[in-house]
């Protein structure tokens, strides 16, 4: 019996998102091929990787993941350019202060923020509510207002509030999250109804990443069979490229919190899970992360 | 790609026509049938051809052939996997984590490394998590000094062994102090094939063949099954990760799609010779686990690296299939009495453990009850409608929690805050209060709680 190499090849295209504009642009997705199998097919755009930022100084984070950027984090400006120095390929900014259980801050001031951080730093931007989907809709939508054109990607646009946060995102020129609960058939349904309001290459699937021993698996599998279902069967509702935004997920569980290695092993390994099951954007807090998680996608760690 | 039971009959005797019923059952079809599905062994057909039963011997057998290695309870099992992605059915055999020791490590590394294999176990939901195997590794040039540390491991621990030696009469030197333990040898090569091949025929042990493609594997593996010998590992030279994930695909994708005997093995994965850094290598193990080894070998070793990369292979070996559910019943945790508070969540086993951890940590003695909710978590159990205030009234009434406390408090997750009055309505004798949206808020939530009950 001769040995031929099984190779595949697969007809479905995962759609390419443009994220930001210009020479701040960052492209994601593209891909007709499994998670980093670059050995059958076109990658196109290779994974991406962001390191997180917020507007409310890095409360809660644990020491070892807050020490690069202790002298910076007050300032969302700076934060975001240190970031960027540490190799980052583009900024998340959490506007965790919006939240109605704490801050509070309104969706006037929120803007004004991502407004500033857009002008000033040089690359793209994506930029995530506090996950109240009442307050996020009314902070977001504001947030496309006043950065009409900036072309952001703005989340997450859950099951309650997709309407008028897809027609914010549509109206003014960005890209949207749509975000639902580790769930296979939610995910299909919300995409098929913002695609009624965007076109595929606007949208951003976003399952949920649970960290390493608290349900990684499930987050593992649904990318997995969501980048199979797009790629391999060719459907277009799930042909979105993926985002996998864990590190606040890692970096609250104890275990993060017993020791700086552990601390970044248990994003670390998280992330690298979910690479391989497919996420085509990464949002990491550690930087030796963003550094090694990159070498990883270059196929050389 | 398991044969049919449709194309075993044809091979039967008679062409499967002879229905002599000497197997018990009524026709040569029905024994195909349950030959396919394993329900039956070939040696119960007494008129079958020789040549047909090794045929199909070999066509019934797994795709990719189950390897032990060592002996006893310790022995490690890997191999018999059956999909290329878990939610296709579940991955089975998780692969086996070894730590190497090189020959001229220092004499506290040697004894350090021997006793953490032993005593690093971490307790992860009910399950213990440890590491499984040790490799040793000639690299001092010095036989001697090989020999001795083989000697002095074989002879302290019971774990299973993977020796690794470039050098084969070192290699075959070391298999001869510990063969009855039957460790793993590595590498086997074209160059030293033949030298190996006779060895092991006398003392049986498993080996890993080395080459620098898949395709190069093949004549080695088929050299080794004509000399009789099936306990074979695969250890392409892969070099880095992205050849990594190129090899261990194809194998498995061979063994399992083009039902290719020559590459149905198990393989061995040296993150330990890819990187000298200690997060690359545990990074690397980590994609070992999800992308197909059966044995990952590693080098630096510490409890905050190790725990990790356990975890990550519990959480990927877990049956897809199965949802990780608790009981529905209501739990004392901290030693609850009559007059402790009583909180509510889903049976979702992480939910439950999460939960259960921060209650524990919070020293307050508390009854923490679980609702029966499909094993899903809080919010997605609200969103499929089985954690809803019409679903728990019921749960509350019927549990014995009304006899156990003399008050009637229940504190409900914040996530589902928006519960509460639908709660109120269904319970209308017990006061509801919602709790901390996320579980570690409870530590310092519960004792002011409770405190502010006490003033």
């Amino acid at each position: 019996m001769e040995y031929k190499a099984p190779l595949e090849t697969y007809s479905g295209r995962v759609k390419e998102v443009v994220i930001g504009k210009r020479d701040k642009a960052v492209k994601i997705g593209g891909e007709n091929i499994l998670p980093l199998h670059y050995f059958e097919g076109n990658a196109a755009n290779k994974p991406k990787v962001a390191l997180e930022i917020d507007d409310s100084g890095a409360v809660g984070w644990p020491e070892w993941v807050r020490e690069p950027y202790k002298d910076v984090v007050s300032d969302p400006v700076r934060w975001a350019k240190r970031c960027l120095d540490l190799g980052a390929d583009l900024i998340c900014l959490r506007l965790e202060s919006t939240d109605p259980q704490g801050a509070n801050t309104s969706a006037e001031e929120a803007a004004a923020l991502v407004k500033k951080v857009v002008a000033e730093v040089e690359t793209a931007l994506i930029v995530y509510g506090c996950g109240d989907d009442k307050k996020d809709a009314e902070v977001l939508s504001r947030v496309a207002e006043v950065c009409r054109d900036e072309n952001l990607l703005l989340g997450p646009a859950v099951k309650e509030n997709y309407e008028p946060l897809g027609r914010a995102v549509a109206d003014n020129g960005h890209c949207i999250i749509a975000q639902t609960p580790i769930d296979i058939n939610l995910e299909k349904e919300l995409n098929v109804k913002l695609l009624k309001q965007l076109p595929p290459e606007r949208i951003v699937i976003d399952p949920l990443s649970s960290a390493l021993g608290y349900g990684m698996e499930y987050s593992f599998t649904i990318m997995e069979r969501t980048k199979q279902i797009g790629v391999i069967h060719g459907d277009f509702a799930m042909q979105m490229p993926i985002i996998a935004d864990l590190g606040g997920e890692c970096w609250k569980t104890s275990q993060a919190k017993a020791s700086r290695e552990q601390g970044i092993l248990w994003e670390g390994i998280t992330a690298m899970s979910l690479l391989l099951a497919g996420a085509n954007l990464l949002v990491l807090r550690h930087p030796d992360n963003c550094r090694m998680i990159k070498e990883a996608i270059d196929g050389k760690l | 790609m398991a044969i049919k039971g449709t194309d075993i009959v044809k091979k039967l005797p008679e062409g499967g026509k002879k229905n002599c019923k000497e197997c018990g059952l009524p026709t040569c079809f029905a024994f195909a049938m349950k030959l396919a599905s394993g329900g039956i062994v070939l040696d119960k057909c007494p008129y079958i051809d020789p040549a047909v039963k090794l045929e199909l011997e070999d066509a019934l057998s797994p795709p990719i052939k189950p390897v032990t290695v060592g002996t006893g309870s310790d022995a490690v099992l890997v191999g018999d996997e059956q999909v290329l992605y878990r939610h296709e059915k579940t991955f089975v055999h998780q692969p086996a984590i070894a730590f190497m020791i090189s020959d001229d490590e220092p004499e506290s590394a040697i004894e350090e490394k021997t006793r953490k294999l032993t005593e690093l176990k971490f307790s992860w939901v009910g399950k213990t998590l440890k590491a499984d195997m040790l490799a040793l590794q000639y690299s001092s040039g010095d036989p001697a000094k090989y020999q001795a540390l083989v000697k002095r491991v074989s002879g302290s621990v019971d774990c299973p062994l993977m020796l690794i030696s470039e050098n084969t009469d070192a290699l075959l030197a070391a298999h001869a102090i510990c063969a009855e333990k039957k460790p793993l040898l590595y590498p086997v090569t074209t160059d030293n094939i033949e030298k190996i091949i006779s060895a092991i025929k006398l003392t049986p042990s498993p080996a890993a063949l080395k080459a620098a493609t898949v395709e190069d594997l093949v004549p080695l593996v088929n050299h080794l099954k004509e000399a009789g010998i099936e306990d074979i590992f695969l250890a392409p030279d892969s070099g880095d990760l992205k050849s990594a994930i190129r090899d261990e695909t194809l194998i498995r994708r061979a063994a399992l799609k083009q039902n290719f005997r020559p590459l149905g093995y198990p393989t061995v994965a040296f993150p330990c010779f890819m990187t000298r850094d200690k997060a690359r290598e545990m990074l690397l193990a980590a994609m070992f686990i999800i992308k197909y080894a059966g044995i990952i070998v590693i080098s630096h070793i510490d409890e905050h690296s190790l725990l990790p990369l356990l975890v990550q292979r519990l959480n990927i070996y877990t049956d897809p299939r199965i949802p990780m559910s608790m009981e529905e019943k209501v739990y004392p945790i901290n030693n609850p009495d009559a007059s402790s508070p009583v909180l509510i969540t889903t049976n979702w086993a992480l939910t439950y453990f999460i939960v259960a951890s921060e209650i524990e940590s919070s020293k307050v003695p508390s009854w923490l009850c679980v609702k029966e909710a499909g094993g899903l978590g809080v919010l997605t159990a609200w969103a499929a409608g089985k954690f809803s205030g019409d679903s728990i009234a019921p749960f509350i009434r019927k549990s014995n929690i009304e006899q156990q406390v003399n008050h009637r408090r229940l504190i409900i997750p914040g996530k589902v805050a928006r519960i509460r009055h639908e709660l109120t309505e269904a319970l209308p004798d017990w006061e509801i209060i919602v709790g901390p949206r996320e579980a570690n808020e409870i530590p310092s939530y519960l004792p002011d709680l409770v405190k502010s009950w006490k003033s």
